[in-house]
C-alpha cells in the first residue's frame, strides 16, 4: 500500500466517525505516527455568546480526534486505541469565523501505552491557540 | 421585615436564569446537554444520540464529546454560582433573563477517561474546589447507569469573568 493509498483510507476512516463528521472535521495529512486535522469555524460551536468564540470542549473534540489518528498512523501498527487522559492548555481564543488546524505526533509507544502532543492554530500559524497532551492505549495485534 | 417571596415565584425565576444561561451557549444546544437543578445544585444531562459515537464498532461516546461535556458542566457550574451570588447580593435585575451570561474562560481542562462512554445518557456534576476574584479550580465527574461507577473525571481552571461594576 502507498503512503497515498494509506491517507486516503485513513481520511475515509476519520471523517466516518459520526462525531468528527457532525464537527466537520478533514484529515489533512496523516502517517509515521503524526496527523493533521482541521475543523472549520461554525456558529454551533460557539461556547462564548459575547464573542462568539468556539467552545473548548470543540478544541478538545479536535485535539482527540488528531491524537487518536496519530496513533493508529504509528508505524508500530496499532488495531485500535483509546484515549487514557488528555490534557489541553488554551493559550488564547480562537479568533471567530477562521477553521482550526491541529497537528498530532505520537512521540512514543510501549507495549501498551502511546504518548501524544498535539497544538492547534487558527490561521496565525505564529500563536497557538492551544496545545495538548495524552497518554492513549496502543492494543497490538496478538501474535 | 420582608416576607419570604412565595416558593413557586423563587422557583420560576431560578429556573429561568438558568434556561438563559444554558440557552445562551449555542455549542450547549449542539451537543443536546440540559440541566436539572435542585436548589442551588446543577445536574448536567447529556441524552444520548447516534452523533456523539466515536468509535462505531464498540460503540462508544467520542472522548471530545465527554470532554465536551466535562467542560460545559465546569463552565456553567461556575456562570450559575456566579449568577447564584450575584442574585442573592440584589447585584442583578432577577428579571432582566434577556442578558447575555458572563462566561469563565478555560485556562486548562484535563480529562480522565476511566471507562469507555456507553451508548446511553449521561450525567455530571461539577465541584468549585476554589474560586477567587480572578481564577477558579473545577472538579467535575461523570457517570451512565452507576452513580458510582464514573466514566470520566476532570480538572480544570478557569480565569473568572471581570464583576459588573468593572465594565
Amino acid at each position: 500500500m502507498t503512503p497515498a493509498d494509506r491517507t486516503k483510507i485513513a481520511r475515509q476512516f476519520i471523517e466516518a466517525i459520526p462525531f468528527s463528521k457532525a464537527l466537520e472535521m478533514t484529515l489533512e495529512d496523516i502517517g509515521e505516527g503524526r496527523a493533521v486535522i482541521t475543523m472549520p469555524y461554525s456558529e454551533a460551536l460557539i461556547g462564548d455568546p459575547r464573542s462568539g468564540v468556539i467552545h473548548g470542549g470543540a478544541v478538545s473534540a479536535l485535539m482527540d480526534t488528531c491524537g487518536g489518528a496519530a496513533v493508529m498512523s504509528h508505524p508500530e501498527a496499532p488495531i485500535a486505541t483509546a484515549t487514557i487522559d488528555l490534557r489541553i492548555d488554551y493559550m488564547r481564543a480562537a479568533t471567530p469565523g477562521q477553521s482550526i488546524r491541529a497537528e498530532a505526533s505520537c512521540y512514543h509507544v510501549t507495549r501498551a501505552v502511546a504518548f501524544v502532543r498535539a497544538t492547534a492554530w487558527d490561521e496565525d500559524r505564529e500563536n497557538p491557540v492551544a496545545t495538548a497532551t495524552g497518554a492513549f492505549t496502543f492494543q497490538r495485534a496478538k501474535p | 421585615m420582608k416576607r419570604p417571596e412565595p416558593v413557586q415565584v423563587v422557583k420560576t425565576r431560578r429556573d429561568a436564569m438558568l434556561a438563559n444561561l444554558a440557552g445562551a451557549v449555542p455549542y450547549i444546544g449542539f451537543l443536546g446537554v440540559e440541566f436539572d437543578r435542585r436548589g442551588d445544585e446543577l445536574t448536567a444531562v447529556l441524552p444520548y444520540k447516534p452523533a456523539l459515537i466515536g468509535n462505531p464498532a464498540l460503540p462508544a461516546i467520542h472522548g471530545g464529546v465527554t470532554a465536551s461535556f466535562l467542560e460545559i458542566t465546569a463552565v456553567i457550574e461556575l456562570s450559575w454560582s456566579i449568577l447564584w451570588s450575584d442574585l442573592e447580593a440584589g447585584r442583578i435585575d432577577p428579571e432582566a433573563t434577556d442578558v447575555l451570561p458572563r462566561m469563565p474562560k478555560t485556562i486548562d481542562f484535563t480529562v480522565d477517561y476511566l471507562r469507555s462512554g456507553l451508548p446511553r445518557d449521561a450525567y455530571a456534576r461539577a465541584r468549585i474546589n476554589r474560586s477567587g476574584r480572578r481564577y477558579a479550580s473545577v472538579h467535575v465527574e461523570a457517570w451512565q447507569d452507576n452513580r458510582s461507577k464514573l466514566f470520566a473525571q476532570a480538572t480544570g481552571h478557569f480565569v473568572m469573568p471581570p464583576a459588573p461594576d468593572a465594565g
